[in-house]
């Protein structure tokens, strides 16, 4: 069993999804990003998926472009995003990295594995990554010992979510909308029947993102979903102040709890 | 050979190129580049399909294009100059032959909608022209740079009732164009085509769009041995994703003493940093879908390309260029943008033709190869469009509104 299926399994225990909360190293600064991500966990986030920021993040909405752009002309550097995961660790956090492929590559694959793994990470959300493409990722996280988060999208077919769960280890990141990040009023009804689906091929947990700002909204995916994936709501909350962040953090957790984890 | 006879130069089934290629982008797209891969393989046996291409690319585009040779331009180039005539098709540049193609493919897979990105315009006016034509709804990214320099295009856009956003975001050019067409591909992707414009992004984009410019290479071959009773010494042609480059080389491709010469947006010289010389100087990443050189710095952020041509101004290349200059196949170097210019001008000045700007690439390219070759070399420059829409750019470059002179 990876430490990430344990975050899991512990929110399970309690009968309740578990929170997961997004913010990219280095924003609004590298200090200021550590300060929010361990807010973050204190109040009430079970994981936290750090970003690293990428000049052409073509997943994702304005909110997080900016947040990327700020990041970068602020002179950040991938060496920077060990620094963020250790501090989340040493805080007692849980991290995994969320990261766009090229910076990886050029990183190198298992250098990447390696430092991020020194720095107490789990894992890496890939989403544009595919394990199609995925020969070097494999083996370097195998190699030391990360967990493999690839995404799955109302559009996929029944054989590549059966590949993609196959690939995948700790949990499995299902896109409840077709689009790019950002905070949504209502959430997508293409999500359920996702989960559902994926449920068919996997007894991995499932981590539903894109699109949730509030508590009601957790509490609704939490209804149906293992994990609910929060990130354009953070980072407009990082943008106002750590006060804001603390109290996103605590409402959604409210959420995930006033619903009853399925299975 | 026909223009879509599958070669030994094909990608493998997951579209790679050696190493390069492939499909680096989110799950939610695999499904609709899985079905245009589909929709293709079927297309290209389908004589229908076929036809109907070769029909539009006759009776509407105006090909085959003319191979012309320019013999005043050859003196200062020190060898023979035949240009391949991609700026007489109609829209003005080579363009129109995969535009055409996948606006057919969009009608045979059912979609109303069509997107698209722009550099220089030529590609969104050629999308926005096919839509026109195929009664299908257009929307073009444009990066904002270009909406200024490129102004003239975006009014064709607009006159062939196109929708033109441009892009604020990055260095609002053609690459956040790009970035900004993929993100409203995923989000609509069921009713909408991303008709990319150039032979890059993932499988099957690099194969597809190659194969709708072969045309350019096929008729080249063919009527350079017509005319000029051998084959070339070299094919020279500008590569920004690198589409009209791949449809010339595989012409000749098999033609082991034919040079295929790809030349690169040199911006102010590679050493000012101020470039998009993607083959020359960049490193192996993935931008856009595909494993490809691209520029970018030690953490594997992209850097921002600089050309005076906005069609050339990208920091990617197509995977198929990076695996033929990795075997030898194909040779890239740059030009300044100066030395653009230069060819620019003297291409108008010496045969009465004015090129567009990243065409005036590969005749700088063929000015610099020339004396090389000497007299009795032969080069076949791709002439890949016009220049009516740099008419800004050159107005302000060599000062004409104040009785300049080019
Ligand atoms: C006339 C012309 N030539 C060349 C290019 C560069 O594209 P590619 O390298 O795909 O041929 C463009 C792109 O806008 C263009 O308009």
């Amino acid at each position: 069993m990876s430490t990430l299926s344990d975050v899991f399994a512990a929110a399970k225990a309690e009968s309740r999804a578990a929170l997961i909360g997004y913010l990219p190293a280095g924003f609004p600064t590298i200090e200021g990003s550590k300060d929010h991500l361990r807010s973050m966990v204190e109040s009430g986030c079970d994981l936290v998926e750090v970003g690293l920021p990428f000049s052409d993040p073509v997943m994702d909405g304005p909110t997080i472009q900016a947040a990327a752009e700020q990041a970068l002309s602020a002179g950040f550097r991938v060496r920077d995003l060990f620094d963020v995961v250790a501090a989340v660790s040493d805080a007692g956090g849980r991290a995994v990295v969320m990261t766009y492929w090229n910076p990886v590559l050029r990183y190198g694959v298992d250098a990447f594995a390696r430092d991020l793994a020194a720095a107490g990470g789990l894992g890496i959300i890939t989403p544009d990554l595919v394990p199609d493409e995925a020969e070097d990722w494999m083996a370097a996280s195998e190699a030391h010992g990360l967990d493999r988060t690839f995404l799955v999208a109302p559009s996929s077919t029944e054989e590549r979510i059966a590949m993609t769960a196959r690939a995948s280890s700790g949990f499995l990141y299902a896109t409840a909308v077709m689009g790019v990040t950002g905070a949504r009023d209502v959430v997508s009804s293409a999500a359920p029947a996702l989960v559902a689906r994926v449920r068919e091929h996997t007894t991995l947990p499932i981590g539903v993102g894109l699109g949730v700002r509030s508590g009601a909204q957790a509490a609704e995916i939490a209804g149906f979903a293992d994990g609910v994936i929060v990130g354009s709501a953070f980072v407009s909350a990082a943008g106002e102040s750590d006060a804001a962040v603390r109290a996103l953090a605590a409402d959604l957790a409210k959420g995930v709890r006033s619903a009853p984890a399925t299975v | 050979m026909g223009q879509f006879t599958p070669t030994p130069h094909d990608p493998d089934a997951r579209g790679h190129f050696g190493p390069w290629g492939g499909r680096f982008v989110p799950e939610a797209l695999i499904a609709a580049v899985d079905e245009l891969a589909t929709e293709y393989d079927k297309a290209r046996l389908d004589p229908e399909f076929v036809n109907e291409f070769k029909r539009l690319l006759r009776d509407f585009a105006g090909r085959p294009s003319l191979l012309t040779e320019a013999p005043k331009f050859a003196e200062h180039a020190g060898t023979r100059v035949w240009l391949k005539r991609e700026d007489l098709n109609h829209t003005g540049s080579h363009k129109i032959n995969n535009v055409l193609g996948q606006a057919l493919l969009t009608k045979r897979m059912g979609k109303q909608r069509v997107i698209a990105e722009t550099g220089a315009g030529q590609h969104g006016v050629a999308t926005a022209t096919a839509c026109a034509l195929l009664g299908l709804d257009c929307v073009v990214y444009m990066g904002e740079v270009d909406t200024e320099r490129q102004a003239l295009n975006v009014a064709r856009m607009r006159l062939l009732g196109a929708e033109v956003i441009p892009v604020k975001s990055g260095s609002r050019t053609l690459k956040d164009a790009i970035n900004d067409a993929l993100r409203d591909w995923v989000a609509n992707v069921d009713e909408t085509h991303y008709l990319l414009g150039t032979a890059a992004g993932p499988h099957p984009f690099p194969l597809m769009v190659r194969d709708f410019h072969r045309v350019i290479g096929i008729e080249a071959r063919e009527q350079i041995l017509e005319k000029a009773g051998r084959l070339p010494d070299a094919v020279v042609a500008c590569v920004g994703g690198g589409s009209n480059a791949i449809g010339i080389f595989h012409g000749f491709i098999d033609d082991a003493d034919v040079r295929l010469v790809g030349v690169e947006p040199g911006g102010s010289g590679l050493d000012s940093g101020s470039h998009g010389a993607t083959l020359t100087a960049g490193t192996p990443g993935s931008l856009h879908g595909a494993m490809s050189y691209v520029m970018q710095d030690d953490d594997g952020q992209i850097t921002e390309a600089h050309s005076i041509s906005a069609g050339l101004d990208y920091p990617g290349v197509g995977p198929e260029h990076s695996h033929l200059k990795d075997i030898g196949r194909a040779e890239y170097f740059p030009v300044t943008d100066a030395e653009a210019m230069e060819a620019f001008a003297l291409l108008s000045r010496t045969e009465g033709i004015i090129p567009a700007i990243e065409s005036s690439h590969a005749l700088a390219g063929a000015l610099k190869l020339g004396p090389s070759l000497g007299p009795d070399g032969l080069l076949v420059v791709n002439l890949s469009g016009r220049g009516d829409k740099d008419m800004d750019t050159a107005v302000k470059y060599f000062g004409l509104a104040d009785g300049g002179q080019a």
